[in-house]
């Protein structure tokens, strides 16, 4: 299959399990990009992954820089249209039946079970990319930290990042 | 009290409902000023500063994005464009709120394919990892205490978890699989409520 292809197939099937965004499916995305097609090593991912952390946007940048990796500018633009094509279209179609839709219990009992889907699937993404990180002892600290600042206090998660870079440049972490 | 709703549609005139360009306009705003997350600002634009959306408006169409998978601020300004300008808005939200933010990750990604193998660039990224990881782990956790009816649904998102991060299931079959169990349950448990509520 030409690569273009496969890379809008490949991110267009992941959009239909993503409850949680891009940031549930980081696993699955690593699976795709690493293990099943070998389009980069783990490092190179787990880089990817740091840079759309560190730019402005939704999540869903990770994908795009996936795409740019596999084939420049192209591969970005249609890794990102398959990944957010399949919902904006169902959310184009489901939007005029969403007032009657409120009411139905199949609607509520959806969301009452992918709820916790979705968190086992987010706290799995984050464990993948702190594994394939090897962090130091230090590092261990610096996530640790990072996770309790952004539960406890309102600090924007650009000082964090910023922080992360810092204390990567010294070589702690 | 009719009074205090008669000031407040005084002081703040019902704004008329935006065209396409002001749609892609104020989406390109949301998306470029958001920083690890970017669904607090699209709520500011939409409700705060220009007032398109009812904060109830808003919740609602907030609930129908985060019922589908997918990136829910993606989700919502398809949603909205939808709401105000059919398929013509829902394309003007979506490629405003998404066409900065890629540019910039393509500029990031050149970046990267030049300058990713010199060793100060490495370890820098190394520890945003690590912040990044930490920053997800974070959500997670802010989502597991959102879940209702904790001690019920929580051993499935440490299921979930296991499955993925410790066994390697494939995540589709995961989700897919334990998204029907978790779907069941809590159908039959809304269907014991209703019956309580009529007897």
């Amino acid at each position: 299959m030409p690569i273009l292809i496969e890379l809008f197939a490949s991110f267009f099937l992941v959009a239909f399990v993503s409850f949680g965004g891009a940031s549930a499916v980081i696993p699955e995305l690593y699976r795709i990009a690493v293990t099943e097609h070998a389009w980069m090593d783990a490092r190179t991912f787990t880089e990817l992954f740091a840079i759309a952390q560190a730019a402005p946007g939704p999540n869903v940048l990770i994908v795009t820089l996936i795409g740019q990796h596999v084939d420049g500018w192209l591969g970005a633009f249609l890794a990102t249209l398959g990944m957010c094509l399949p919902m904006s279209l169902l959310v184009g179609l489901l939007f005029k039946h969403w007032d009657k839709l409120q009411h139905w219990r199949g609607r509520a009992a959806i969301q009452l079970g992918v709820a916790p889907m979705a968190v086992g699937l987010v706290l799995a993404s984050g464990s993948l990319i702190a594994h394939s990180a090897a962090p130091s002892l230090i590092g261990i600290l610096l996530l640790l930290l990072t996770v309790a600042i952004n539960l406890r206090t309102k600090l924007h998660p650009l000082w964090l990042i910023l922080l992360g870079g810092v204390l990567g440049l010294m070589g702690l972490v | 009290m009719p009074a205090p709703q008669i000031l407040e549609s005084a002081t703040k005139p019902i704004p008329a409902p935006p065209t396409p360009a002001a749609l892609f306009l104020g989406f390109s705003r949301v998306g470029l000023s958001g920083f690890g997350g970017v669904l607090p600002w699209a709520r500011r634009l939409l409700v705060e500063t220009e007032g398109w959306l009812s904060a109830e408006e808003f919740n609602i169409l907030l609930g129908l994005c985060q019922f589908l998978p997918g990136p829910n601020v993606v989700n919502l300004a398809v949603a909205v464009g939808v709401r105000f300008c059919g398929w013509r808005g829902a394309v003007a939200g979506a490629t405003g709120l998404m066409l900065g933010p890629f540019l910039v990750a393509l500029v990031l990604g050149v970046l990267y394919a030049r300058y990713g193998e010199l060793p100060a660039v490495q370890s820098m990224l190394h520890g945003i990892t690590l912040v990044g990881a930490g920053l997800i782990i974070a959500t997670g956790f802010r989502m597991g205490l959102n879940v209702k009816n904790r001690a019920i649904y929580l051993p499935f998102a440490g299921a979930a978890f296991a499955a993925i991060a410790l066994l390697h299931w494939p995540l589709p079959v995961v989700m897919l699989g334990g998204a029907t169990l978790t779907i069941s349950l809590s159908w039959w448990r809304l269907s014991q409520e209703a019956k309580a509520c009529r007897s």
